[in-house]
């Protein structure tokens, strides 16, 4: 399920015009990542007693800052450019 | 076994959020879909034991990270179907990619030995041997990350911010736009 979900997740990175489409891919990732600690912890060789919910707390914050940093830049990209696309905002290209 | 029988459903209403997040062309649909697919992690949470990531993950992601994006769509008017279509000019390679890596962790947890299996009765893990490991064991890693949060967050301010000088004339064209940082 994990992996699935992982897949999924990257497909919608890749494949979706959207600036906010693709940052939904990056949570589904996350998310699939998490979910492999938990199970990963309750079904695995032991180890410390609590390192598995406690790294995916330390996950979930640091995912929720990347998730407000990427929103923030999408909307400063889409003052400047007057779009969300990401085929557009290519400014960079050499 | 009804665990698995429970855990089966969960797992499909997750996978159907997961791939309508990703297909949905209206990004309204599409962050709605999302919550659905963060509910039902947290129910897989909840069925693994881990009682307390179960509701953190209700009320961080379906609660706070789905409203930010729905209004980080509002924002960017992202709810408007664009005419040329949702998907971006190579969308195929990465449905190929996707495709790739999603036999390849398949293959590497169906060969992978489980080594040890969990209890039978899926024990609930007491919130307060939580809170002990996190404030004695793992206190300055909790540090650490309150900073970061701090620091993030105060960058995306920054990120998001106007300016007071520059908001009056930001209707402008497009390529001279009044973004100045």
């Amino acid at each position: 399920m994990s992996a699935g979900l992982f897949a999924v997740g990257l497909a919608g990175v890749l494949i979706r015009r959207n600036a906010i489409a693709v940052l939904i891919g990056v949570e589904l990732m996350l998310n699939a990542a998490n979910l492999n600690f938990v199970a990963f912890w309750r079904y695995g060789a032991g180890g410390e007693a609590w390192s598995g919910p406690v790294f995916v707390l330390f996950a979930i914050a640091v995912a929720a800052a990347e998730a407000a940093v990427g929103l923030a830049l999408v909307i400063a990209i889409y003052r400047h450019y007057r779009t969300a696309n990401v085929d557009e905002v290519d400014r960079l290209k050499g | 076994m009804e665990m698995s029988l429970v855990f089966g459903l969960t797992a499909l209403v997750t996978l159907a959020g997961a791939v309508a997040a990703v297909t949905m062309r209206n990004l309204i649909h599409a962050a709605l879909a999302l919550a659905v697919t963060f509910a039902g992690v947290a129910a897989v949470y909840l069925q693994l034991g881990a009682e307390f990531l179960g509701f953190a993950q209700v009320l961080i992601y379906v609660g706070a990270v789905a409203i930010l994006i729905v209004f980080a769509v509002l924002l960017t008017r992202g709810g408007e179907v664009p005419v040329g279509g949702v998907h971006a000019c190579g969308w195929w390679v990465g449905v190929l990619v996707a495709l790739a890596v999603l036999g390849t962790l398949g293959w590497a947890a169906g060969s992978a030995e489980v080594a040890g299996h969990g209890p039978e009765v899926m024990a609930t893990l007491p919130v307060r041997e939580l809170g002990e490991a996190l404030l004695v064991r793992w206190v300055v890693p909790l540090q650490v990350l309150g900073v970061l949060l701090t620091a993030a967050l105060i960058g995306a301010v920054l990120l998001a911010w106007r300016g007071p000088e520059t908001g009056a004339k930001s209707e402008g064209n497009a390529e001279e736009g009044s973004w100045t940082r």
